[in-house]
């Protein structure tokens, strides 16, 4: 059961992302796509607009691909929820430069506010550490999401998941460019790869 | 047809397990230069493909036909960035099916990938399979046309059951 009360979720990931380096982000459709332009947008950050459930595996691609690099992933109660089986092939494939950090207000934010079921009986850290991750805690104070920005730097050690108690209270949307192609292009650049 | 993978320099192999592409999955796993990823369902692997052209990698997505359908919104991610996207099919529910509940999936396969703006190209004797993937590749990786081959349940053989 998550609690109605929690951190500021724009506080969460602009902490995780302060001085981001060589940090690639991933953040899957709707709030933690806002979250993370709201944090400053930049060239290493990826955003989707549709595919909901599919925001971890990009991650995990992403991640195989460029293992050498830090890789985070943003998510939420309501997308992870869509896509449970990924954290079952992310345990599996054991990428040790990637963290799944799921944004939990125990709600569908964008439809309307109803109840996940995180509000309910489920809890995403025990679903990620029954399916193998390295690491997966429940983090509802800022001294913890510092503690968990020192790790999501790091580029072994994981899969890490964390669950970021967020409150539920409504945020002005933030958002990123919608341009996919755009997008994509942008960080191949920014790794240093061919966009044409 | 795993020559041409390898020849085209794909790196990442993303599956749910299938017993028409059994050789391609154990190869893939013993390949250093191969990163093979089992799945829970299809469409996990669309997204992966995606985030491992983010990552500078070129993946391929096996999978039967039945996971098609599985894969139809993300997909959408394919169309919206203009993803490079290569799957092999293997094809129920048309030649020899012992099972009818696999065929209307089988039969809605080629129609359901196009609708995603997913070319196809049917694959139906073991000489062309090869040529096939390396030219599907060029497309999908050389060109940006999402493209799945399928290979037809007569060329894979008949079932056991």
């Amino acid at each position: 059961m998550v609690a109605r009360s929690g951190l500021d979720r724009r506080a969460v990931v602009a902490a995780l992302l302060r001085e981001r380096g060589r940090l690639l982000v991933v953040a899957g459709l709707g709030s933690p796509a806002y979250d993370a332009f709201a944090a400053g947008d930049h060239d290493g950050a990826f955003y989707l607009w549709a595919a909901m459930g599919g925001a971890a595996m990009v991650g995990l691609g992403l991640a195989q691909a460029q293992p050498d690099r830090p890789v985070l992933l943003l998510t939420s109660d309501g997308e992870q929820l869509m896509g449970l089986g990924a954290l079952a092939t992310i345990g599996v494939a054991r990428p040790g430069n990637l963290t799944v950090v799921a944004l939990d207000n125990g709600h569908y934010g964008e439809t309307g506010m109803q109840p996940s079921h995180t509000s309910h009986s489920v809890a995403l850290a025990a679903v990620a550490r029954g399916c193998g991750f390295a690491d997966a805690t429940t983090i509802d104070t800022m001294a913890g999401v510092e503690g968990l920005r020192a790790v999501v730097h790091r580029a072994k050690g994981g899969p890490r998941f964390a669950t970021a108690v967020i409150g539920a209270e409504p945020l002005p949307r933030a958002l990123p460019p919608r341009d996919g192609v755009l997008l994509k292009n942008r960080l191949r650049a920014h790794l240093g790869l061919p966009v044409v | 047809m795993f020559a041409a993978l390898k020849a085209a320099d794909v790196r990442q192999v993303a599956y749910v397990p299938d017993a028409g592409h059994a050789a391609l999955i154990r190869w893939a796993h013993a390949d250093p230069a191969i990163t093979a990823t089992v799945l829970t369902t299809e469409e996990e692997g669309v997204a992966l493909a995606c985030g491992a052209w983010l990552g500078g990698q070129r993946a391929v997505l096996l999978m039967q036909s039945s996971g098609v359908g599985n894969c139809i919104n993300t997909l959408g991610l394919v169309a919206s960035c203009r993803f490079p996207f290569l799957a092999i099919v293997t094809m129920c529910g048309e030649w020899g099916e012992f099972n009818p509940w696999q065929v209307p999936m089988g039969q809605a396969t080629a129609m359901v990938l196009g609708a995603m703006g997913v070319g196809t190209v049917r694959v139906e004797r073991p000489d062309e399979a090869g040529p096939a993937v390396a030219a599907a590749a060029l497309r999908a990786f050389g060109r940006d046309q999402p493209v799945a081959l399928l290979l037809s349940q007569r060329l894979i053989g008949p079932q056991r059951w």
